[in-house]
């Protein structure tokens, strides 16, 4: 199985504040791997020094994608090459309509992979094909970028974004937060719909509801900036009963 | 689209119009006194009427103080230490064929890619596309050349300099100058009134729609002068005019006085559309140079059902100040607003417009974006007045701000004066923000930086650019996108 994600000694500090410290962690292609802990754990640190975004020094590690140095490249050329976050929260973008963003995004990617890239009216076909499968309300493409969408609708697009451009190395910061039972299933299914022997999931998380329905190959555990345990599946069942506390009593005894 | 047009090459940023042309030229020192005025009247072989009036003026404008109420803030202008004409030597004996201008001349506005050569089309844009563009080109203070002179008079249609205007029509001229905006109206009309060199005329006689779009371009070139131009442009009743004007200057550490006046006079059932891409060099980042760019423009909807509408793009200037209005005299009169201003690194810009309603069931629609970057300083100034007797005034204003970075500024000063009680006015106000979290979406997304701002900010614009003569729509994203480098972080 080729490794998809590797992590070696990752040191990450926020505003002189060194969260991550010395993060190992390696997935690989076909593979979902989930990483849960408490508030502050470095979670999110994670996932956003992964795609790359501002506020971040990173102190020390590597992070290779694919066997490349993944650190070098610019966030858009990481998104490029097949890495994707679904964000926590995404953000709105008033006055930039859905389709045009998606369009941009999609022939982003499909030129990376030299593939010729859609015009207006074969964009237009795909995306209304996918958005059935997913139950995207029709005005979508026409509305600005999550532009009035409930919590549960951002995190629908979040999934609707990566179902169209395939990505290789997805990363999913709290797909969970703000999602009634509903939703969650409708965004599992998603998820889980793309699965596949070529893509990699890492899924950032504090709870085991998620993990029900999309059930990762491993579970790892975050606490103040390392991962301190990592089993199977079952893992995320203990962590429900006892809680993270006897985490940081067990990290700090060692 | 990739259809490129000649005003396409001196939109270009990196101020690429920031050369200073090596033109031999007639220039009078600094100062201003009525014998200069004389000289000016003079060297272009005015009538008596003229000077009259431009003396008129100049001794109303000495009355006058500089107005400051305006959120601009500049160190105060002298106006002893600016000069009044500067001309190229080689046209000091009036109109010419293109084969007698300076070559010289000619390679500025060849390098501006202004087509002073007549074409069936411009540039880049297939010959079936279109009946072409006419251009009056302008350097410092005379027109250059005006093409296609001939094929509209074929139709009746008057477009030539000002100066030649004077000349050739001056029962006309005398008719319309100084109705819409008189040399009292304010300080720097007043002072152009005085001192206007050249500028274009256009008249289009009843009935004709004009075959082609109509363009002036100007360009300052030599340092420490003032260019005042002056248009006037009358649309007799029934006729339909497009009218484009574009700008630049070069690159200049001391700052240089633009005071223009635009004059638009719509007849029955006449419609003037008049747009303005603005590129006059906007200073460095630092904030030094840069031209001031005080402007009184302003239409009288004096017939029924005349319509004019003003499309701006304002992306030069260190200053930017200016309102370009519509009297909404005639019954049934329409009077439309579409600005697009964007104030980067340390520009500033106070614009707006004025909607006056007088005639019986006007109609005024203003939309306005402000996009605010760097340290730039946006406002909005609106006026909408309608008048007692005005009744069925319809006005629908919508003004919407987008700041880019956390340095910048955006304000908004509506100015709202209804006196008629069957009237109904309209204001919408929006704000956002381009912010690093909404790049970084983008980035995340495989959009580049520059991609994803121009992405925004077209957007955020296209009520607005819709508006434009196609040529320019294209170009204008373009100017846009430039504009904008370096504006985030």
């Amino acid at each position: 199985m080729p490794v998809m994600l590797e992590i070696k000694g990752l040191r990450v500090a926020v505003d002189g504040k060194e969260i991550l410290r010395g993060l190992d962690l390696s997935i690989g292609a076909g593979e979902v791997h989930a990483v849960m802990g408490p508030n502050g754990s470095g979670k999110s640190t994670l996932a956003n020094v992964i795609a790359g975004r501002d506020g971040y020094q990173v102190l020390g590690g590597s992070v290779s994608y694919r066997g490349q140095d993944l650190l070098a490249l610019a966030p858009e050329d990481r998104a490029r090459a097949g890495v994707f976050l679904g964000f926590q929260y995404p953000v709105e973008i008033p006055g930039l309509s859905t389709a045009v963003f998606l369009r941009a995004a999609v022939n982003a990617r499909r030129k990376h992979r030299g593939e010729e890239e859609l015009d207006a009216m074969d964009f237009l076909v795909m995306v209304k094909g996918r958005m059935k499968e997913l139950g995207i309300r029709e005005d979508f493409l026409q509305r600005a970028i999550n532009e009035g969408f409930s919590g549960g609708e951002k995190k629908r697009a979040e999934i609707f974004q990566m179902a169209l451009l395939e990505p290789e190395l997805v990363l999913l910061d709290e797909i969970d937060s703000g999602l009634d039972i509903d939703a969650l299933r409708v965004v599992s299914e998603g998820i889980n719909r793309l699965r596949a022997p070529d893509r990699a999931m890492l899924l950032v998380t504090h709870y085991r509801r998620l993990l029900d329905y999309v059930p990762p190959d491993r579970i790892h555990v975050l606490s103040e900036g390392l991962i301190v345990r990592s089993g199977g599946p079952e893992l995320a069942g203990e962590l429900e009963q006892s809680g993270y506390g006897w985490l940081r009593a067990e990290a700090a005894s060692a | 689209m990739n259809t490129t047009t000649d005003i396409g090459h001196f939109l270009e940023r990196d101020y690429s119009a920031g050369f200073v042309s090596n033109i031999d030229a007639d220039t009078l020192p600094p100062g201003l006194n009525e014998d200069v005025i004389r000289l000016i009247s003079a060297k272009k072989g005015e009538p008596e009427f003229m000077l009259a009036w431009r003396l008129e003026a100049y001794r109303h404008w000495l009355k006058m103080t500089p107005p400051e109420w305006a959120h601009v803030h500049y160190p105060a202008v002298d106006f002893q230490d600016i000069v009044y004409y500067s001309a190229p030597k080689s046209q000091s004996d009036g109109p010419k064929s293109l084969d007698e201008v300076d070559p010289e001349l000619l390679a500025t506005f060849e390098k501006l890619g202004i087509p002073l050569h007549e074409r069936a089309a411009l540039a880049g844009v297939a010959a079936e596309a279109g009946p072409g563009v006419a251009v009056d080109a302008v350097f410092d203070s005379v027109s250059v050349g005006t093409t296609f002179k001939k094929k509209l008079a074929e139709h009746g249609v008057i477009f030539c300099s000002f100066s030649e205007a004077v000349q050739d029509h001056p029962e006309l001229v005398k008719k319309y100058l100084g109705s819409v905006v008189p040399s009292a109206d304010n300080f720097y009309a007043a002072l152009n009134a005085a001192v206007f060199t050249d500028g274009s005329f256009v008249y289009i006689p009843p009935g004709v729609r004009c075959p082609m779009e109509l363009s002036t371009y100007f360009r300052i070139n030599a340092a420490k002068t003032g260019q005042f131009e002056r248009t006037l442009i009358v649309a007799d009743v029934g006729s339909h005019v497009s009218y484009l004007e574009g700008c630049t200057a070069p690159m200049r550490d001391e700052n240089q006085l633009h005071a223009a006046v635009v004059e638009l006079v719509a007849l029955d059932d006449a419609q003037i559309k008049y747009s303005t891409v603005q590129n006059w060099y906007p200073g460095d980042a630092q904030g030094r140079g840069g031209i001031y760019n005080f402007v009184t423009k302003r239409g009288d909807c004096r017939g029924r059902n005349a319509k004019i509408s003003w499309t701006q793009v304002e992306t030069g200037s260190a200053i930017t100040w200016k309102y370009p209005s519509c009297v909404l005299t005639g019954d049934g009169s329409v009077g439309e607003f579409y600005s697009v201003a964007l104030t980067n690194n340390y520009q500033q810009a106070d614009t707006g417009t004025k909607m006056i309603h007088i005639g019986k069931n006007t109609r005024s629609t203003i939309i306005s974006k402000g996009i605010s970057a760097g340290r730039g300083s946006n406002a909005y100034r609106g006026l909408v007045k309608v008048l007692r007797g005005a009744h069925g005034a319809r006005n629908y204003t919508q003004c919407d701000s987008l700041l880019i970075g956390s340095r910048c500024g955006a304000h908004t000063f509506p100015y709202i004066e209804v006196q008629e009680p069957t009237a109904t006015v309209e204001h919408e106000a929006t704000t956002s923000r381009i912010g690093e979290d909404q790049l970084f979406y983008c980035r995340q997304r495989g959009i580049g930086e520059e991609d994803a701002v121009s992405m925004i900010v077209n957007g955020f614009c296209k009520e607005v650019f819709k508006e434009l003569p196609m040529e320019f729509a294209v170009e204008v994203q373009r100017l846009l996108g430039v504009s904008l480098e370096g504006s985030v972080g």
